[in-house]
């Protein structure tokens, strides 16, 4: 079943045309890891996905539904596609077990208990069940985006959106929430994830997209991309970062 | 003594006038403070024009002015008729809501777009964004401003007494007058007035300690 579909979109800021002519189709479970250098535009086109950029141009169909259509709820469309961004960015007045239910609580029709007993289990699968009643500033980077993961599991979403989840991180925090990604990935959730590490791309990813200048140069299972690159741009770009 | 003990019922009287006024125009001024800073950052342009020209006008005259206008000017067109404290009290009220509004614009506005990016993608609504992610985070910001400008409304309601509402200072123009001892009066009247504010400021820290930002 495709999960998302995304035809001719474009993007431009102002005159700044960031992405300029992308389409793909991603599969029900698949992961695909979006590399390319800084300002290619491959979190743009992240934030396109569940349209917290207005889009410029094309369209995007979330399980059919196209996103670009004003009159579809995207609001609703948004519950099906949990994000994790860069910055973490939980809510710091909420205690991390209501940074979990927040969300839930406020639009889904289950009870509480059942909410808050999912929360926790969330927790557990994070590793982070012992900070349920600490607040997000006493807690280290890597843990920050481990909750913030739990978070957007809550909602129940059947596509997880990475933006960069590893790039704001101090190195010894890495591997921790690539565990979570990977353990996701196994249990069969649809995820793209914008990343800097080849080695998750690699050992995770069904496919890598390689986006410069405003197109997708290149998408292949990792094998292929990493070991046989077919264009220029992407052999240059894999001769720096490998 | 003799003055303290005969002015300072009056004075008491006075006070809760003062107070009576304080409360529903500080409340009303906070709810017109929260309206037109929503109305300033709301993305349409028109709602946005109104809100500033709303702030800068009242910033941009004297409260006695304002004062004025509410009380007489809008009797004198005689489509209807407003007793003294009420203008005293809308005047304080809309006074006050144009600080707040600038206040609680820029407390919204520092609170980082990440916050609201992450609502929204878990599906809240700009509403439920700005009810439960921004403006609980904002209002932590802005309690220190808000605090002043309640103090700052505070003193300004003794210029009611201009449209004869008898509160404190009223009181104690009375009294002066009563009895001849305009210099105790006075300064008990500001010690009334100090006592208040210092209370309210006493108020306003308990509280930010509660809610300070973790």
């Amino acid at each position: 079943m495709t999960m998302i579909r995304v035809e001719n979109l474009k993007k431009s800021f102002g005159k700044l045309e960031v992405l300029k002519d992308i389409s793909t189709v991603i599969e029900e479970k698949e992961v695909v890891c979006v590399i390319g250098p800084s300002g290619s535009g491959k979190s743009t086109f992240l934030r396109c996905l569940n349209r917290l950029e207005d889009i410029t141009g094309g369209h995007v169909y979330i399980e059919g539904v196209d996103i670009t259509e004003p009159k579809n709820d995207i609001n609703k469309i948004r519950q099906d596609v949990g994000m994790v961004f860069q910055q973490f960015n939980l809510f710091p007045h909420k205690s991390v077990l209501e940074n979990v239910t927040l969300a839930p609580m406020k639009l889904k029709k289950n009870d509480k208990k059942a909410i808050t007993e999912k929360a926790y289990e969330l927790l557990d699968k994070v590793g982070l069940r012992e900070k349920a009643n600490v607040y997000p500033g006493q807690l280290s980077g890597g843990q920050k985006q481990r909750v913030a993961i739990a978070r957007a599991l809550a909602m129940d979403p059947k596509i997880m959106l990475f933006d960069e989840p590893t790039s704001a991180l101090d190195p010894e925090m890495v591997g921790d929430v690539l565990d979570v990604m990977k353990q996701l990935a196994v249990e069969g959730m649809t995820m793209v994830v914008v990343t800097h590490e080849m080695g998750f791309a690699r050992e995770v990813g069904d496919r890598v997209m390689f986006i410069d200048g405003g197109y997708i140069v290149e998408e292949n299972v990792p094998s292929e991309l990493f070991g046989n690159p077919q264009h220029e741009r992407t052999k240059s770009f894999l001769s720096k970062v490998l | 003594m003799d003055t303290i003990r005969n002015a300072f019922p009056y004075l008491m009287e006075g006070l809760q006038v003062t107070l009576y006024i304080f409360v529903i125009a500080i409340i009303l001024g906070f709810l017109i403070g929260l309206l037109v800073a929503l109305l300033r950052l709301a993305p349409i342009k028109i709602l946005n024009w109104i809100a500033k020209i709303f702030v800068d006008a009242i910033r941009g005259t004297p409260f006695i002015v304002q004062l004025f206008f509410i009380y007489f000017g809008l009797n004198s067109l005689q489509i209807f008729s407003m007793d003294n404290t009420t203008a005293g009290i809308v005047t304080v009220a809309i006074n006050a809501g144009a600080y707040f509004s600038e206040i609680i614009r820029a407390g919204i506005q520092s609170i980082d777009k990440g916050q609201t990016e992450a609502a929204r993608s878990l599906g809240l609504n700009a509403t439920q964004n700005m009810r439960f992610i921004v403006l609980p985070q904002a209002f932590r910001r802005m309690l220190p401003t808000i605090t002043n400008q309640a103090i700052i409304s505070l003193k300004d309601t003794s210029l009611l007494s201009v449209i004869g509402i008898a509160d404190l200072t009223q009181e104690g123009r009375i009294q002066a007058s009563a009895t001849f001892d305009a210099f105790n009066v006075y300064l008990i009247v500001g010690v009334i007035y100090f006592v208040v504010i210092y209370l309210l400021s006493l108020l306003a820290s308990f509280v930010e300690r509660k809610f300070v930002l973790r």
